[in-house]
C-alpha cells in the first residue's frame, strides 16, 4: 500500500519546487493534457510554487469540453422521444447545445437522469420496461472499458441503448502536435488513461515529434515531479515518454480493458468541439452490437448545429490561447451561464480559471 | 433565465443571484443573515427565521428529514446569537407515504426538539397527489430572543478577526449522497445534523464580542466564507491543513472528485472573533462535545476585499470562490 500522504508533503513539494527553479534554463510551455490535472494544479496552488519561466497550458483532455455541439443536440433529440429515459454523467447536463442543454430539457419535463456508473442504467432499464433507456456515453479510454462491459452485460435487455461519443486520447495528441500554431515544449500525460493504455500508444510523441512527455499522477507531488522530469528531459535534449505515476501505470497498461474496448467498439473519424474532425479518434459500436446502438435505433436527424459565436474553446483546448485571452471569458461566459463547454465541466480549463481567478498569487 | 434549474437551489452563486434579483428587493430585505433580528418587539429583540426541508432520501446515516428540520432552524436562530424558543412545523405529505415512516419522522422531530430545548407550538398538514411531492417536505419556522449587547452578522467581520471552525467538514453532504446513490465509504460517514444552541450559549456567556457567525450548510464552508468576505468587505485567508476532515469524507471526495470545502454541513459553525480572545474562546468551545475538534482556521485581512485565499497543504496559495452550479462528480 502506498502512503498517499507523501504525495501531499509540503517538504517534498518545496524541494521539487527548488529543484525546478535550479535546473530551468529558459521559458517553457508545458501542457497538462488532462482536465483532472488542470483542476489538481489549481486546487493545490502548484502555480504559485513554479518559477515564472513555466507556463502551464490546459489540453484537450476534458471529455465534456470536447463533446461536439451536434452530439449534445442529438442527445437532446433522443431525450425528446416521449418513451425515452436518457441517462448520462452529471457534467454533461449543463453543456450548451445549439439552443438548449440537457439540464434545461429536464426542467421542461424530459426524463433525464444523472448516473455515476453506466451499470446504473441497467437497473433503470429493468425497473422501467415500458420505457427505452438510453445512456449518453462520453469519456476517454478510462470510461470506454466500463461502457463496453455494460454493453455485454446488457445483451438480452430489449429496452436499453447506448449513444456512444467516446473519444481516444492518442489521435488527439497527433492532431495537436502536427498543428503549426501549437507551441508546446513538453506534455504532462494523463495518468488514468495511461493505466488502460500503458506507454506504447504514446511513444510516437517522442519518436515522431521529438516532444518530451511524462505520464503523471494527480497528487501535488506527482505533478511537481512530472514537471521536474520534463525540465531535466528538455535540458538533456533527449525527448522520451517517461512514467512518473509508476505506482499505478504499467508499461503494458490493462490488456483486459483494451480487449474489451476492441471487442465492442471500432475507431471512427470524430468531430471534437472547437477542434474539428480528427481521424480515427472516436469509438462507435461494431456492427454486431447495432441492436444497442442508439444511432441505429432512433431518429436523430437534427438541424445543422451551431458553435457559439466568439467562443475560443477550440484554441483553449489546443493550448493556443489561455482562457483569459477569450473575449467572452468571465463576461458573457460564466459557470452559471456557460457559452463554451470549457466553462461547463468542473474539469474544463475556463471553469478552473474562473473559479480560481486564473491569477498566480505568489 | 426562462426557467428555474436545480442549481438555483444549490446554495451557491445561482441561488444568490435569484435572491438578489427577485426575492430580497421584492420584500425590501436588506440583510441576508441566517435569521432576521427584529428590534423593539414589546421591548425585546427577537430573531425570526424559516427553512424548508426536501432532502432525498428522507432517512440517511446519522439523521432524517425530521431531526434536520428542527436542528436546521434552531441553528439558523443561533447564528445571530439568539436563544431559540419556539418552532412551527408545516408538513407537505405525498399521498401514499407509509404511516410508519411519518411516525418515525415525527418521533425524530420530537426528540430533536427536546434535545435542542425548543417547543413545537403550532403546525399545519397538507397532503398532495402522488408524484406532486417526494414523500414528505417539511417547513419549520422559529423564534428566539436576543440578549442585549449581542450584535452578530455576516457583515461585521473586521480585519484581524480570527476564524474558528467548530468541527470537521463535509459529513452531511457525503452521508446523504452515499445513502442516495448506494455508495459505501470506509470508514462510514454520518450526517453531523445537531443543534448548536448549547454551544452558542456557552460561547456567548464567555464573550459577546463575536462579530460574525454562520453554519456552513448548502454550498459548504467555501461559500459561507465567501459570503462573509463579500458582506463585510474584507479579505479572508485560511489554512487548508488546519481544516479538519474525517477520513471517510476525504476518501469519498477523492473518489468522486468533490472539493470538501463545498460539501454541505448541518452541525458546525464558523465564528469570527477578536484575536486576543480567540484562543481562550477556542478552549472553552472544545469542552462542548459538538466542538471537540474546533480549530482556528484563518483570519480576516484587509485586501483583496471580498476574496477568500487558501494556503494549500503543499504551501501554495489559491483563491476560494463560491459554489457554482451543483457540485458534480468527475467523469474521467
Amino acid at each position: 500500500m502506498v502512503n498517499t500522504e507523501l504525495f501531499k508533503d509540503p517538504a517534498i513539494a518545496n524541494k521539487l519546487s527548488r529543484q525546478i527553479r535550479h535546473y530551468i534554463r529558459g521559458p517553457l510551455r508545458l501542457m497538462e493534457v488532462c482536465g483532472t490535472h488542470t483542476v489538481a494544479i489549481f486546487r493545490s496552488g502548484i502555480r504559485s510554487l513554479l518559477p515564472e519561466e513555466i507556463t502551464l497550458l490546459s489540453g484537450p483532455g476534458c471529455p465534456v469540453c470536447v463533446t461536439a455541439v451536434e452530439d449534445i443536440d442529438r442527445a437532446i433529440a433522443i431525450a425528446g422521444h416521449p418513451d425515452v429515459i436518457l441517462a448520462t454523467f452529471g457534467d454533461m447536463m449543463r453543456v450548451p447545445g445549439s439552443t438548449s442543454s440537457l439540464n434545461e430539457e429536464k426542467a421542461k419535463g424530459r426524463d433525464i437522469r444523472v448516473v455515476y456508473s453506466p451499470m446504473d442504467c441497467l437497473k433503470i432499464a429493468r425497473e422501467n420496461t415500458d420505457k427505452k433507456v438510453v445512456f449518453f456515453a462520453t469519456g476517454f479510454e478510462t470510461t470506454s472499458p466500463s461502457v463496453a462491459a455494460t454493453t455485454i452485460e446488457s445483451l438480452g435487455l430489449k429496452n436499453f441503448y447506448i449513444f456512444s461519443v467516446h473519444k481516444l486520447v492518442p489521435p488527439a495528441l497527433t492532431a495537436l502536435l502536427s498543428a503549426s500554431d501549437v507551441r508546446v515544449d513538453g506534455l504532462i500525460l494523463p495518468g488514468h488513461v495511461s493505466t488502460i493504455l500503458g506507454i506504447r500508444p504514446y511513444e510516437f510523441i517522442a519518436s515522431r515529434y521529438q516532444m518530451p512527455a511524462v505520464i503523471s499522477g494527480f497528487e501535488p507531488v506527482d505533478i511537481l515531479q512530472a514537471i521536474y522530469m520534463l525540465v531535466l528531459q528538455i535540458n538533456r535534449k533527449r525527448p522520451k515518454v517517461e512514467i512518473q505515476y509508476s505506482r499505478v501505470v504499467y508499461p503494458d497498461g490493462n490488456p483486459k480493458a483494451i480487449r474489451l474496448i476492441d471487442m465492442v467498439f471500432k475507431p471512427v473519424d470524430t468531430n471534437w468541439r472547437g477542434i474539428g474532425v480528427i481521424p480515427e479518434s472516436g469509438l462507435k459500436f461494431k456492427d454486431e452490437f447495432s441492436s444497442i446502438d442508439a444511432e441505429k435505433n432512433f431518429d436523430i436527424d437534427i438541424p445543422l448545429s451551431k458553435e457559439p459565436k466568439g467562443c475560443s474553446c477550440g484554441d483553449v483546448l489546443r493550448g493556443v490561447k489561455i482562457p483569459t485571452d477569450c473575449p467572452l471569458f468571465a463576461k458573457a461566459c460564466t459557470p452559471e451561464h456557460p457559452i463554451g463547454a470549457c466553462m461547463v465541466s468542473t474539469e474544463g480549463s475556463c471553469a478552473a480559471y474562473y473559479k480560481y481567478s486564473g491569477t498566480d498569487i505568489g | 433565465m426562462d426557467r428555474i434549474l436545480l442549481g438555483h437551489g444549490s446554495g451557491g452563486r445561482l441561488m444568490h443571484q435569484l435572491i438578489g434579483d427577485y426575492l430580497a428587493p421584492g420584500f425590501d430585505i436588506k440583510t441576508l443573515d441566517d435569521a432576521a433580528v427584529l428590534d423593539n418587539i414589546n421591548h425585546n429583540r427577537i430573531a425570526f427565521t424559516t427553512d424548508s426541508y426536501v432532502v432525498d432520501p428522507i432517512f440517511f446515516p446519522g439523521g432524517d428529514i425530521g431531526s434536520l428540520a428542527i436542528n436546521g432552524t434552531v441553528n439558523d436562530l443561533c447564528m445571530v446569537g439568539a436563544r431559540p424558543l419556539f418552532i412551527t412545523v408545516g408538513l407537505i405529505i405525498e399521498e401514499g407515504l407509509e404511516v410508519n415512516d411519518l411516525k418515525r419522522v415525527l418521533s425524530s422531530m420530537r426528540n430533536a426538539a427536546k434535545n435542542a430545548d425548543v417547543r413545537v407550538v403550532a403546525g399545519d398538514t397538507k397532503v398532495v397527489n402522488k408524484g406532486k411531492a417526494d414523500r414528505i417536505f417539511i417547513n419549520t419556522s422559529g423564534i428566539g430572543i436576543l440578549e442585549d449587547g449581542i450584535d452578530i452578522s455576516g457583515s461585521r467581520a473586521v480585519v484581524g478577526d480570527r476564524i474558528i471552525l467548530s468541527g470537521p467538514i463535509g459529513n452531511h453532504g457525503i452521508a446523504v449522497m452515499s445513502e442516495r446513490e448506494g455508495f459505501v465509504f470506509e470508514p462510514p460517514v454520518y450526517s453531523d445534523t445537531r443543534p448548536l444552541n448549547r454551544l452558542c450559549l456557552e460561547m456567548l456567556s464567555f464573550t459577546k464580542e463575536i462579530h460574525a457567525m454562520r453554519d456552513p450548510t448548502r454550498g459548504g464552508l467555501a461559500t459561507t466564507l465567501k459570503e462573509i468576505a463579500n458582506a463585510s468587505g474584507v479579505g479572508i485567508t485560511i489554512d487548508e491543513e488546519s481544516i479538519p476532515i474525517d477520513p471517510g469524507v476525504k476518501g469519498a471526495c477523492d473518489i468522486l472528485g468533490f472539493d470538501p470545502l463545498y460539501v454541505a454541513n448541518e452541525g458546525i459553525l464558523v465564528a469570527f472573533v477578536r484575536p486576543d480572545i480567540a484562543e481562550a474562546l477556542l478552549d472553552k468551545m472544545r469542552n462542548n462535545p459538538y466542538a471537540k475538534e474546533a480549530r482556528i482556521i484563518g483570519e480576516v485581512i484587509e485586501k483583496p476585499e471580498g476574496t477568500v485565499l487558501l494556503q494549500t497543504a503543499i504551501g501554495g496559495r489559491r483563491i476560494v470562490d463560491m459554489l457554482s452550479g451543483e457540485q458534480l462528480p468527475r467523469i474521467c
